[in-house]
């Protein structure tokens, strides 16, 4: 397969830049910011009639089926513009696992809700500072037909606005058995309490107390379970990447906007050497990523055995990248750059967050170099 | 079985027949390579056999047209050679300058006469060639450069010097830049030369490089006899072909980035020198910047993948050769680096004169980011002609 997009990727793309740019602007950033409001449901519900909210659902369940490169294109331009919604956490990353694993019934009942946008399906899988999917502490103890869930999620994207949650935890009497649940938000002794981060977004951090969740709402197969999951995780991670690629990909070409307007020393300071070897540097860092994104989303779409390296390693490059180029841009804008009134801040702190969702540079460094047998 | 899948196939079938067993072992010296021209000398008899039968089919050169005895394949076809040959680490059967550099500007600038003359020789490796760019002052600032060639009416005459000039002494044609024109702006009087390295008048002096060996060579020339029609192109109108010839020898050079078939990764040898502590490489600092170095090596070889893809699509900025240029050599030396460190003391070893060794590929690694044009000058040209960034 050529490593291109093709003609009906490209048109994605294109309507895709139009509406995001159109409909959610930076300046509503700062708006909803100044206003204490973390999402547009307005925005949402744009981005659902656009198709996007079932974009990688099957066709079946009210889905587009157009793929996890289509699902990248997407991403990248709403990282141009620092969108916020729950695309990644519910229609891309929870779809994808509730197709794999779900019972026939239960994809009737969650994907066509997903797809409309109707309904927010959020993952709980996280428990620690740092990003790490293999730590589950929380329990499952079965009681009849039902299980009882007691523990800790952290990080929850999404978590405040969410409907559902699919939830990790290990069944008791067998410790190292992941099973996944899916949980209404209203389950009593389900707690959320919502922070606001650097980047303007809520966190979430849920508390299980005695939860009780009917058996027939376990996701999938205890086999199946762990392969989903990381696969998953696994579109998450190339997905955050795609919207960091977009999110680097703006604050570089505003800042090589201003090189060449700004002037010191009666020259625009783009002519100085030591800039332009530095903002070409970074064009060469900011190409390897899409490529690396580009190839990664097609090891998800076609399946290939190497899906999981290339995910690791395109979430890694572009984390390390997006930094690199926020960093520059402050720099390079320089005393305007650290305002508040000016935007650029806005992608820094974005950046910074979105590189720590579904793991950060040295948790996909360390991943890719295990799976690459070292 | 669509027609891909076909070609594929027949390929592999052919691979399989005809690519002899010892011609399917990673290069581990320059013995290995195969480069061809009137005095060279096959490493064996595989090797020899080898490169006919690619030849043959014009499989040196995948995509060069049929009517110069190129293969003629579409690039979705060459993409899949390519794979084929990677899959059973087939050696390339041909290295050569004709092919990675002049023979793609003759395809674009040559007369038809031109083309018939001296591209069937490149694609069968008969004639070597040799690159006469550099001068002893002009380097980056190529276009400084002064050899002259003077109209004598029914030849040109070339006097003048140049360095660098990477097996002048084992090539049998050069590829030259003269000054044609001393009055004009320095880009303007710039003509592209091709003539016998055994005419009367040309001497050739190896230098020995860091690493011991002495592939490049002081090369001068005392009035020097050039048939006309030898010129390519315009009369100093050269700068334009030279540019193009160097956007090709850049993708080749940094070609040297991409992992080589059949050798294994950074990590796999860093394992097997070093071993393991917990299931992880038993150093942690060289872990992490082995991983740094095999993220970047993975994401580069898809750049690459996409420049290509991209090309045949028709949807590249064509200016991709400097990004190939400087991140794939400066990968080859970070990857070299990270061989000497994770070899130790070891990895010192020289040996003779003519062993190859890891101490004298690092060596040699250090020149990718210099030949072709430095990495700085692949950041001005980023910088400038894709950044748009002002002088
Ligand atoms: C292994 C090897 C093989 C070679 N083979 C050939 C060959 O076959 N044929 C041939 O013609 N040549 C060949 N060369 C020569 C090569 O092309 C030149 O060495 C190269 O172009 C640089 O020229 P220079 O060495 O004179 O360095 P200089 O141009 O003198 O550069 C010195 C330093 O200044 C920097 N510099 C120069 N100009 C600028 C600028 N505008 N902005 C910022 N920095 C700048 C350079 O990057 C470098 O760091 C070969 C070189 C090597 C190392």
């Amino acid at each position: 397969m050529a490593l291109i997009l093709n003609e009906e990727q490209q048109m994605l793309r294109d309507s895709a830049k139009s509406f995001i740019t159109e409909s959610s602007p930076v300046s509503s950033l700062r708006e909803r910011r100044d206003r204490g409001e973390e999402w547009s449901p307005e925005l949402w519900q744009g981005m659902a009639e656009m198709g996007w909210a079932g974009m990688v659902i099957p066709e079946a369940y009210g889905g587009l089926e157009f793929g996890y490169v289509g699902a990248g294109l997407v991403m990248e331009e709403c990282g141009r513009v620092l969108a916020s919604s729950p695309l990644l956490s519910s229609s891309f990353v929870s779809a994808s696992l509730i197709a794999s694993l779900g019972s026939d019934e239960q994809k009737e009942t969650l994907l066509p809700a997903i797809a409309s946008g109707a309904s927010i399906v959020s993952l709980a899988v996280n428990e620690t500072d740092r990003f790490d999917p293999t730590v589950t502490a929380l329990t499952a103890q079965q009681d009849g037909d039902e299980f009882v869930l007691n523990g800790t999620k952290r990080h929850v994207l999404d978590g405040k606005i969410a409907n559902t949650f699919i939830v990790a935890a290990k069944t008791a009497g067998n410790a190292d058995e992941t099973r996944l649940f899916v949980v209404a938000d209203d389950a009593p002794g389900i707690t959320v309490e919502a922070s606001r981060n650097a980047d303007t977004r809520l966190v979430t951090s849920m508390q299980f107390d005695g939860v009780r969740v009917a058996a027939e709402n376990l996701l999938g197969d205890a086999g199946a379970t762990w392969p989903a999951l990381e696969r998953a995780l696994d579109i998450g991670a190339v997905l955050s990447a795609a919207e960091l690629s977009g999110l680097a990909q703006e604050a570089f070409e505003r800042t090589l906007e201003y090189l060449k307007e700004r002037k010191q020393f009666g020259v625009p300071v783009g002519s100085f050497q030591a800039l332009q070897h530095r903002a070409a540097q970074l064009f060469c860092e900011l190409e390897l990523c899409k490529s690396a994104i580009l190839k990664a989303g097609q090891a998800i779409d076609e399946d290939l055995p190497e899906r999981s390296r290339l995910a690791s390693m395109a979430k890694a490059k572009t984390a390390k990248t997006a930094k690199l180029a926020v960093n520059e841009a402050v720099q390079m804008f320089c005393g305007i750059g650290m305002t508040d009134e000016f935007d650029i801040g806005f992608f820094m702190k974005r950046a910074a967050a979105a590189c720590q969702e579904f793991g950060d540079y040295y948790y996909h460094a360390d991943r890719f170099a295990r799976l690459g047998g070292y | 079985m669509t027609n891909l899948e076909q070609f594929r196939q027949e390929t592999r079938d052919w691979l399989d027949e005809n690519c002899p067993a010892s011609m399917r072992q990673p290069v581990k010296s320059d013995k290995d390579q195969c480069w061809g021209g009137r005095n060279w000398q096959f490493t064996n008899d595989d090797q020899r056999v080898w490169l006919e039968r690619m030849a043959e089919r014009g499989w040196t050169v995948p995509q060069w047209p049929t009517e110069y005895g190129g293969g003629g394949l579409s690039q979705a076809e060459a993409k899949i050679l390519k794979q084929e040959m990677a899959r059973i680490h087939a050696r390339r059967p041909l290295d050569s300058f004709g092919i990675d550099m002049l023979g793609p500007a003759l395809l674009k600038f040559a007369s038809e006469e031109q083309k018939q003359r001296f591209i069937p020789p490149i694609i069968r490796g008969e004639i070597r060639w040799c690159q006469g760019y550099s001068e002893p002052n002009a380097g980056s600032d190529l276009a400084s450069l002064q050899a002259r060639a003077d109209d004598k009416g029914d030849h040109y005459l070339i006097n003048g010097s140049k360095v660098w000039t990477s097996y002048a002494d084992k090539s049998d044609w050069i590829f030259c830049l003269v000054r044609t024109d001393f009055e004009a702006p320095k880009h303007q009087g710039i003509s592209f030369l091709l003539f016998d390295m055994a005419s009367p008048g040309i001497t050739t002096h190896p230098i020995k490089l860091i690493s011991g060996f002495s592939p490049f060579c002081e090369t001068f020339f005392e009035n020097v006899e050039v048939p006309k029609e030898n010129l390519i192109g315009d009369i100093n109108k050269g700068w334009n072909i030279a540019k193009y010839l160097l956007t090709h020898e850049r993708e080749m050079i940094g070609g040297f980035g991409l992992l080589r078939a059949g050798v294994t990764t950074l990590g796999q040898q860093a394992v097997a020198a070093i071993g393991t502590r917990d299931e992880r490489l038993a150093d942690d600092g060289l872990r992490s910047d082995i991983t740094a170095f095999e993220i970047d090596e993975m994401a580069f070889a898809a750049t690459v993948e996409r420049v290509v893809d991209e090309a045949k699509a028709g949807q590249g900025t064509g200016a991709a050769s400097s990004l190939i240029k400087l991140y794939g050599t400066e990968l080859n030396k970070t990857r070299y680096e990270l061989l000497m460190s994770l070899g130790g003391s070891d990895a010192l070893f020289w040996g003779n004169d003519e062993d190859t060794t890891v101490s004298k590929d690092w060596l040699r690694s250090k020149g990718n980011s210099i030949e072709g044009g430095t990495s700085e000058i692949q950041l001005n040209i980023i910088a400038k002609r894709i950044l748009g960034l002002p002088s």
